[in-house]
């Protein structure tokens, strides 16, 4: 650490603060700020020349008296202290208690921004998580070491959804339950008391890591806050060996924090007015999920983006779409009629699903279940879409039969209760009940085996 | 080489520097942990350079080491089956060397030294010969499915004074003196290296003759690409892009795969490296991973060696050409490499024209997809680049800079479609918004070496594709009862087309590599049905019993029955559908009588 406080600072706007004349300061380093009131700031150097020096002020540059604003520079990039004590704990962005407790002490500390994972030390996710929920296991499986994102809006159910993954997912076979790192960025002070009377209801609060930074918490700080996260869940993956749910939550507001200090710093705007690096910059936080060769532990990651304007192509769902082993979409029309979970099927995809189901993962039958029944929901959509123009009486039967299949696929398979939790099992034999409503010759995408062991055309006729 | 200079300013991924004498395009070194970088601008005796690694803590007043030489690639046997970054450092390596992480200032050689490789000189060569650059000096057998040819560097000239005696030689040992026109002694070794900006010479261009076959029916007999041509994947997410250049990977006839993962998941490279080792390369017959090379610069990887990775990739394709090998190089996703030129062009605060994207983005991307082509080598043999590039288009807009400005450069667009993807038809490859200005070579190809009514079956299975189009717009607003029997033929018939030959599923062990035999045979099949059964149409046999035949469940079901090998089945197939239609029709006659 440099002895020395600089005071006189040039310039101070935006949560931007300008030094001149301060020599040999180093890219990213961590700065020390107090303030005319003797309170302490926290800063980044983001800029730095023999000139000028420009720090990005994590509280903000609000009521800063230039005269009177002493700057240390730490010589030290961002750091989290890391220990198994982690858990139980509530932090701030930069890892500093927030419940009143003292701060973890740890010879252990890492920088925030992590290194990347070489491609080649991952190993290839394939471990079906059964969360219980039909829609995502049956349809849309998590993999452990994924990173599967929830696209939702204002007013949808996301919450109770993620609380619901983070309550029911395990390992098939195993007894082994996640530990979990919660990250909560700019999101109302409700919504982070819903999360932690969650875990606490559920007894888990102490297998839960929090950094939690407020809608009213200074933005700034949120740029932060996930690469601290991250770098705790790093430390319990891959330090020990435990399985680690990352939950992301808002990365929405997150994108904004970061366009608001964008604009400030005069980086030249693409769409919507986001800089031109968001999409490497979400790629930063969003990589470091998965799996590595030799290690037993896993990082799998589900992060909230809500879609303003519930625009699915909006530049941060779009972006994150482009990151992330796919995605699962909420849909304002279900949720409109009451189906809980809302989610969106055709929209909705797991990449990473083929290689963790299956005969040996899950059962034989699930890749062609999966695949058949969005093949007949998106027909029998089409023709929903008809029968609202011409009416369901001039439809062809086999159609009509389509319109019984969808509303019985939503009422049946997606709609479930917040506390179901059903297995994968039970998930297949309700889709086999769906698509016994149809006749065998037009499931083209299951196989004869699979119609002769599990269709019952004959007992629905 | 100039002296060292130092740094001034720190700006992210860009430095600026006093360091008069350098060059644009020099490589240096900066900073305590000798991070590298290139200079991309001058400005009297200040560089701006661009850092390949993070600057994190990289002061003001730290040197910058110039290393005397532009951004360059190795090349020489040790490449296949090898996994690269963006700046070809070998990850293998860097893994053994620093753990599961990727740290920074580590350079490591692309290739190993000390590795041994069994030489054969050419036999023809004899001391005295003339050498140019581009001639054969001798071979290795680089994997047991590639032989590699050990090249002279393209700038070498002069006269052969010695050439290494067949035997074992690592790549630090001379096998050939050439003494150059000045008396000068020129020692080659089995490697070389070359700037990755620059092309590498040829002799000259030819114009592409053979479809570049990938095994996937709507790529191959619909929209074809040629060996040497230049071919763009645009989709949105979740349209199958990767999964559709995986298959490529997999499945096409070129001889050398590169597969530049830019900007990309790391997962996807982890997928090709598992599977790609236990998968068969079904003209070789050996393991795929022997003829592929991957260069990785994943989306968390720094932003300036992703820019630099496309070059890297292109010119190891321009490589195994100049070795008279077809080789083809699939860069997923361009836009990220376009976004890193964004990036840096932001930084220098350039003046942003289309979406923040500089106003040489077109110029860049027109300059890199020309170095696709099939051209005669500086040998005389022939070879050919095919590039394919995926582009990720924000929120699937096509109109969008990236998008708009290949579209003008390639031959061969395969616009992946959200709505097909959406009800699980993959490939996502739209028949409307595709093209292919090669379809009249191709056709020549499968003429020749399949049938010659390809290109005409073809066309009708396109005007049947689009005219069931138009009558689902009529279906959409009335019904499909509003459909006269023919139409409704069309209708039924074009579904069986989508779901019979377009469709094809990457995890179906039968159909996830589709010979052009059989894609013929399919295509001949749903069309001559199709044809057969507008006759009975015509004759009054109602729609609704010829789709209870159910012989035509079977041609739909046809690309999974029966397997490349089993023609003939297929044919007996094509066969028994014509003779009951046949039959059906003498039927309908008798009665009507």
């Amino acid at each position: 650490m440099r002895e020395k406080e600089y005071r006189y600072a040039s310039a101070a706007h935006n949560g931007l603060l300008f030094l001149k004349s301060v020599p040999g300061v180093a890219f990213g380093d961590r700065v020390g700020i107090r303030d005319q009131h003797g309170r302490q700031r926290n800063g980044q150097v983001i800029l730095s020349s023999d000139e000028v020096v420009m720090i990005q002020v994590l509280e903000g540059t609000d009521d800063l008296n230039l005269d009177d604003t002493w700057v240390r520079f730490l010589e030290e990039p961002f750091e989290m202290p890391l220990s198994p004590d982690v858990l139980g704990r509530v932090f701030n962005g930069i890892g500093e208690p927030r419940d009143d407790r003292p701060p973890i002490i740890s010879r252990l500390r890492r920088n925030v921004n992590g290194q990347p994972i070489n491609p080649i030390a991952r190993a290839y996710p394939r471990e079906f998580i059964q969360t219980g929920i039909s829609a995502i296991d049956g349809l849309n499986s998590l993999v452990r070491g994924q990173k599967l994102p929830i696209f939702t809006g204002s007013g949808l159910p996301h919450n109770k959804l993620v609380a619901q993954i983070v309550r029911q997912s395990k390992l098939l076979g195993e007894e082994s339950r996640f530990v979990v790192v919660f990250a909560a960025m700019g999101v109302s002070y409700a919504d982070a008391g819903f999360f932690r009377d969650d875990f606490e209801s559920n007894g888990v609060l102490g297998n839960v890591a929090m950094f939690i930074n407020l809608a009213d918490d200074p933005p700034i700080e949120r740029l932060i806050l996930p690469r601290t996260a991250m770098t705790a869940a790093e430390y319990l993956a891959f330090d020990q060996d435990l399985h680690v749910l990352v939950v992301l939550t808002d990365m929405t507001y997150y994108a904004e924090a970061l366009r608001e200090v964008a604009t400030a710093k005069g980086d030249v705007p693409t769409r919507k007015g986001y800089p031109g690096y968001l999409y490497s910059d979400l790629a930063e936080i969003y990589e470091r999920a998965g799996r590595v060769r030799n290690r037993h532990g896993s990082i799998t990651m589900v992060p909230v983006v809500s879609m303003p304007s519930d625009d699915i192509t909006h530049p941060i769902p779009d972006l994150t779409g482009y990151i992330t082993e796919g995605q699962i979409v909420l849909s304002r029309e279900l949720h409109n009629q009451d189906l809980y979970p809302p989610v969106n099927i055709p929209p909705s995809l797991s990449r990473l699903m083929k290689d963790g189901i299956g005969k040996d993962d899950t059962r034989e039958d699930h890749p062609r279940v999966a695949s058949q029944l969005y093949a007949a929901y998106a027909k029998a959509l089409e023709v929903r879409n008809l029968a609202s123009i011409i009416g369901p009486d001039e439809l062809p039967d086999l159609d009509r039969k389509y319109l019984q299949f969808a509303d019985g696929f939503e009422q049946h398979f997606l709609a479930q209760g917040v506390d179901e939790d059903r297995s994968i099992v039970q998930t297949l034999n309700i889709a086999w009940e769906l698509l016994s409503l149809l006749p065998g010759e037009v499931l083209s995408r299951v196989s004869e085996a699979d119609l002769a062991r599990y269709h019952h055309w004959d007992r629905t006729t | 080489m100039t002296d060292t200079g130092t740094v001034i300013e720190v700006n992210g991924p860009l430095v600026r520097a006093h360091l008069p004498g350098t060059a644009n395009g020099e490589q240096v070194q900066l900073g305590a942990l000798g991070l590298t970088g290139e200079v991309i601008g001058l400005d009297d005796d200040r560089a701006l350079i661009q850092v390949y690694e993070s600057t994190e803590m990289l002061r003001p007043g730290e040197p910058v080491t110039p290393l005397g030489h532009p951004l360059s690639v190795e090349l020489g046997p040790g490449l296949l089956g090898g996994i690269f970054d963006g700046i070809q450092r070998p990850l293998q390596s860097l893994m053994s060397e620093a753990g599961d992480h990727i740290p920074r200032g580590v350079s490591i050689a692309a290739l190993d030294r000390d590795k041994p490789w069994s030489f054969t000189p050419d036999t023809e060569l004899k001391t005295g010969a003339e050498i140019r650059g581009g001639v054969v000096l001798g071979k290795v057998q680089e994997t047991d499915a590639i032989e590699h040819r050990i090249l002279a560097p393209p700038q070498t000239r002069g006269e052969l004074l010695e050439l290494a005696a067949p035997g074992d030689y690592n790549l630090k040992q001379v096998i050939a003196r050439v003494r150059g026109p000045q008396g000068d002694i020129q020692e080659l070794k089995l490697f070389h290296r070359w700037p990755v900006r620059i092309p590498r010479p040829y002799r000259k261009r030819d114009n592409g003759i053979a479809p570049l076959l990938t095994g996937q029916r709507i790529l191959d007999t619909f929209f074809p690409l040629l060996k040497g041509g230049k071919g763009a994947i645009p989709g949105p997410f979740g349209a199958g892009k990767t999964m559709l250049q995986q298959q490529i990977a997999r499945w096409t006839n070129a001889g050398i795969v590169i597969y530049v993962g830019c900007g990309e998941r790391g997962n996807e490279l982890v997928d090709i490296l598992e599977s790609f080792p236990n998968l068969t390369d079904p003209y070789s017959g050996r393991s795929l991973m022997e003829r592929t090379l991957l260069v990785a610069n994943t989306s968390n990887m720094p932003v300036v060696a992703r820019e630099a990775s496309i070059y890297l990739g292109v010119t190891l394709a321009e490589y195994y050409r100049d070795q008279g090998h077809d080789v083809v190089m699939l860069a997923d996703s361009t836009s990220r490499w376009a976004e890193a030129l964004r990036e840096v062009a932001g930084r220098l605060g350039q003046m942003p024209v289309e979406e923040g994207y500089p106003a040489y983005l077109a110029s860049r991307l027109a300059s890199f997809y020309e170095r696709a082509g099939r051209v005669q080598t500086l040998c005389g043999d022939s070879g050919s680049v095919s590039l394919i590039g995926a582009v990720s288009p924000p929120g699937g807009d096509f109109s969008e800079p990236v998008t708009n400005h290949t579209k003008d450069i390639i031959q061969t667009f395969w616009a992946l479609s959200k709505p097909l993807a959406d009800a699980r038809h993959y490939p996502s490859v739209s028949w409307t918004e595709s093209f292919s200005d090669s379809v009249d070579a191709a056709a020549i190809w499968w003429s020749r070496e399949v049938d010659a009514s390809w290109q005409e079956k073809r066309t009708q299975a396109l005007n049947l594709l689009g005219r069931a189009e138009e009558l689902a717009r009529i279906i959409n607003l009335v019904g499909a009862e509003a459909l006269s029997p023919m139409q409704r033929w069309s209708v039924e018939m074009a579904a069986l087309v989508r779901e019979g030959l377009l469709q094809q599923s990457a995890l179906d062990e039968v159909d996830s590599y589709c010979s052009p035999q059989k894609q013929f045979a399919l295509l001949d099949l749903i069309i001559s049905l199709y044809q057969q059964g507008k006759v009975l149409v015509q004759a009054g046999v109602p729609v609704s019993s010829l789709l209870a035949l159910p012989e035509i469940g079977r041609a739909r079901r046809a690309k999974n029955l029966y397997g490349n090998e089993q023609m003939q089945e297929l044919a007996a197939l094509g066969k028994e559908i014509h003779a009951r239609l046949e039959k059906m029709r003498r039927e309908y006659e008798e009665q009507s009588k």
